[in-house]
C-alpha cells in the first residue's frame, strides 16, 4: 500500500513537472510568434519614406514622419508634467505625510490609478480639455499620457526614497540643513538611479498607449503647423497604426506594421535600459 | 537619540535661516499639492464620467444596465451587451491564462536550470511591456486566419446538430469573436501575471521550501501545498490585478471581437466589450445621447475595475508585496 502511494506521488510529480515545462514552452512559443510576425511584417514595411514623409492617403507615397514627431512631442511633454507631479507626490508620501491616514488613502488611490483602464483616462481628459474647448489637441493627448505616467513615477519615487538610509537624512539635518534642502540636495541625488528607472518605465508605458489618444489627440494627416504646435489635432504613431491596421488598403497596413515595430522596438529598448540602470544602482 | 536631537536643532535652524524655513514650507506644500492632485485625478474621473453620462443615465434609468438594445439610429441604448461581453472575455481570458501563468512561475522558481532562469524571466517581463495594440494587430492578421482554419472550421464540422458543442460554436468562422478575443487577452495578461506570481514565490523564505523538501516532499507537493499557500493572499491579488487588466483592455480586444452589440450567443459569435465599444464609436457618435451613453458605459467599467483593483491592492498590501 505504501509503495502504491509512493508511486502515485511520483507520477503526480512527474505530471506536474511536465505540465509546467509544457505551458512555459507554449507561452514562450506564443510570444515568440508575436515578435516574429512583428519583425517580418514590420521590417517589410520599413523604408526611408517612413521617416521622411507624412502619412499618405491610400494608394499614394508616404510615411510616418508626422506621427513620429507628434508621438515624441506628446510623450516628452507628458513626461515633463508627470515627472514634476510624480516626483513631488512620491516625495510627500515618503518624507512627509506617508504615514498619516490621508497618506495611506493617496497611496491606495495611486495603486488603483496605476492599473486603471487607460481608455477611462482618455474619456476624463476628453471631458476636461476637449469638450469644453471644442477641439481635439495634442496637448490634451499629453495630459492623458501624463495621467498614466504619474502613478508609475509616484510609486517608484516613494519606493527608492524609502530605500535611502535614515542616517543620510539625519546627517543632513544635523548639519543644520532644512529637511526640504536635504531632500532635494541629498536624497534625490542619491536616489537618482532609481528615479531614472521609474521615469524610463513610465515612458515605456505611455509610448505605446493608444486608447486614451483616440479621443484626445485624435489624428492629423499632416504635420502640425508649426510642427511643434500641440494646440491642434496631432498625428501620433498609435492612432495611425490603429487606423491603418483597420483600413482595407494593403499599403496602409504595411505602414501600420512598420509603426508597430517602431513602437515595440522603442518600448523594449527603453525597458532594457531601465533594467540596466536599476542593476547598476544595485551594484553601487 | 535622534528623537531628542531634532527638536533641539529646530529652533536654531529657524532663527538662523528663516528663508530656508520658508522654502521648506513652500516645498512641503508643493509636495502635498502633488499628492492631492492624484486624489483630484481619480475624483475627476468619477465626476466627469457621471456628468458626461448623466443624460443617458437619467433617460434610460436602471434599464440601461439590463437592456441589450444599442441603436444609434433610434437613439435607444442599453449596456447589457457590452457589459456581458466584457465579463465573459475577461473571465475566459483569466481561465486560460491562470494555469499557464502559474506553470511558468512554478517552472521559473522550482524547475528551471539556473542558467536559463535569468533569460526566461527577463523575456517574460519584457513581454509584459509590449503595447497592447501590437497584440491586437497580431490577433487580427496572424492569429485570426489560423484560428478560423484550424480550430473554428474543424470544431464546427465536428459538432453534431443539437449538441452543446454546436450551440457553443455557431457563428461565422472568420476568426473573430468572443473566444478569439479571450485568447488574445489571455496571451496579453499572461506575462504580467507570470512575472507577478514569480516575484511572490521568490518571497517565500528558503528555510520553508527547504524544510518541505527535507521532509521528502516532491516538487509538486512543495509548490502546491507549501509555497503557493504561503503566498496565497498575494497570489489572489495578483490574479485580480490580471483580471483588472483584462476588463479594461481596449486595443487588443477591439481588433478581434467583431464589434456587434447583440448578446453573444456562442463562443464564436461576435460581441463587444465596454472598452471596445467606446474606442470604436466615441469619435463618431451621432448624437449627444449617443456620446452620453458611451460615457455611461465608461462609468460602469470604472466601477467594475475599481472594485476589482481595490480588492487586489488590499490583498497584495496585506501580503506585504511591493508590486
Amino acid at each position: 500500500m505504501n509503495a502504491a502511494k509512493l508511486a502515485r506521488r511520483r507520477i503526480g510529480d512527474i505530471l506536474f513537472k511536465v505540465f509546467c515545462v509544457a505551458v512555459t514552452a507554449l507561452a514562450l512559443i506564443a510570444l515568440a510568434a508575436i515578435l516574429w510576425s512583428l519583425m517580418v511584417q514590420g521590417f517589410g514595411g520599413l523604408n526611408l519614406d517612413v521617416f521622411t514623409m507624412a502619412t499618405p492617403a491610400a494608394g499614394s507615397r508616404g510615411g510616418l514622419a508626422n506621427a513620429i514627431v507628434g508621438s515624441i512631442l506628446m510623450c516628452v511633454l507628458a513626461m515633463v508634467i508627470a515627472l514634476t507631479v510624480g516626483v513631488l507626490a512620491g516625495t510627500w508620501l515618503a518624507e512627509y505625510g506617508g504615514r498619516s491616514r490621508y497618506g495611506a488613502t493617496i497611496r491606495f488611490l495611486n495603486d488603483v490609478l496605476l492599473s486603471a483602464p487607460s481608455i477611462l483616462v482618455g474619456l476624463f481628459v476628453y471631458e476636461l480639455l476637449v469638450a469644453p474647448f471644442h477641439g481635439f489637441s495634442g496637448f490634451a493627448g499629453s495630459v492623458a499620457l501624463a495621467l498614466l505616467a504619474v502613478p508609475v513615477i509616484t510609486r517608484t519615487t516613494e519606493d527608492v526614497l524609502l530605500l535611502q538610509s535614515a542616517t543620510l537624512r539625519e546627517a543632513g539635518v544635523a548639519l543644520g540643513a532644512p529637511l526640504s534642502y536635504v531632500i532635494r540636495q541629498v536624497l534625490w541625488r542619491s536616489a537618482r538611479g532609481g528615479l531614472l528607472t521609474g521615469a524610463l518605465l513610465a515612458f515605456a508605458r505611455i509610448s505605446g498607449e493608444t486608447a486614451p489618444l483616440l479621443f484626445t489627440a485624435l489624428n492629423n494627416q499632416f504635420f502640425n503647423n508649426p510642427w511643434f504646435d500641440l494646440r491642434q489635432q496631432t498625428a501620433n504613431l498609435p492612432v495611425v497604426i490603429f487606423n491603418g491596421a483597420l483600413s482595407a488598403y494593403d499599403d496602409l497596413r504595411r505602414l501600420a506594421w512598420a509603426g508597430a515595430l517602431l513602437i515595440a522596438g522603442t518600448v523594449l529598448a527603453v525597458t532594457i535600459v531601465a533594467r540596466i540602470v536599476a542593476q547598476e544602482q544595485r551594484r553601487s | 537619540m535622534t528623537e531628542t536631537a531634532i527638536p533641539d536643532a529646530a529652533p536654531v535652524r529657524r532663527r538662523s535661516a528663516p528663508r530656508g524655513a520658508l522654502i521648506g514650507q513652500v516645498f512641503e506644500g508643493l509636495c502635498f499639492g502633488a499628492a492631492t492632485l492624484l486624489l483630484a485625478a481619480l475624483g475627476g474621473i468619477i465626476v466627469s464620467l457621471v456628468i458626461g453620462g448623466w443624460p443617458a443615465l437619467s433617460k434610460f434609468g436602471v434599464g440601461f444596465l439590463f437592456s441589450a438594445a444599442w441603436n444609434p439610429v433610434t437613439d435607444v441604448y442599453g449596456a447589457a451587451g457590452p457589459i456581458v461581453g466584457t465579463l465573459i472575455t475577461a473571465a475566459l481570458a483569466l481561465l486560460l491564462a491562470l494555469p499557464i501563468a502559474g506553470g511558468v512561475a512554478f517552472f521559473l522558481t522550482e524547475l528551471c536550470p539556473a542558467r536559463l532562469r535569468r533569460p526566461i524571466g527577463t523575456a517574460v517581463e519584457l513581454l509584459a511591456g509590449i503595447p497592447s495594440i501590437v497584440y491586437g494587430m497580431w490577433g487580427l492578421f496572424v492569429f485570426a486566419p489560423l484560428f478560423a482554419r484550424f480550430i473554428q472550421l474543424p470544431l464546427m464540422s465536428a459538432a453534431k446538430p443539437g449538441s452543446l458543442l454546436e450551440t457553443l460554436t455557431t457563428g461565422i468562422p472568420n476568426g473573430s469573436g468572443i473566444l478569439p478575443a479571450s485568447i488574445i487577452l489571455a496571451i496579453m495578461i499572461l506575462p504580467f501575471m507570470a512575472a507577478t506570481l514569480r516575484e511572490l514565490l521568490l518571497t517565500v523564505p528558503a528555510a520553508v521550501r527547504e524544510s518541505a523538501y527535507g521532509l521528502g516532499a516532491t516538487t509538486a507537493e512543495v509548490v502546491l501545498s507549501v509555497t503557493l499557500p504561503y503566498v496565497r493572499q498575494g497570489a489572489i491579488g495578483a490574479v485580480m490585478l490580471g483580471l483588472g487588466r483584462a476588463l479594461g483592455e481596449t486595443m487588443a480586444v477591439t481588433f478581434i471581437i467583431g464589434n456587434s452589440h447583440t448578446f453573444p450567443k456562442s463562443l464564436f459569435d461576435s460581441g463587444s466589450t465596454i472598452a471596445s465599444t467606446i474606442a470604436n464609436e466615441f469619435t463618431e457618435a451621432t448624437s449627444p445621447i449617443h456620446t452620453a451613453a458611451l460615457i455611461s458605459l465608461g462609468l460602469v467599467l470604472f466601477l467594475i475595475t475599481f472594485a476589482v483593483l481595490g480588492l487586489a491592492r488590499l490583498l497584495l498590501r496585506q501580503q506585504g508585496a511591493k508590486l
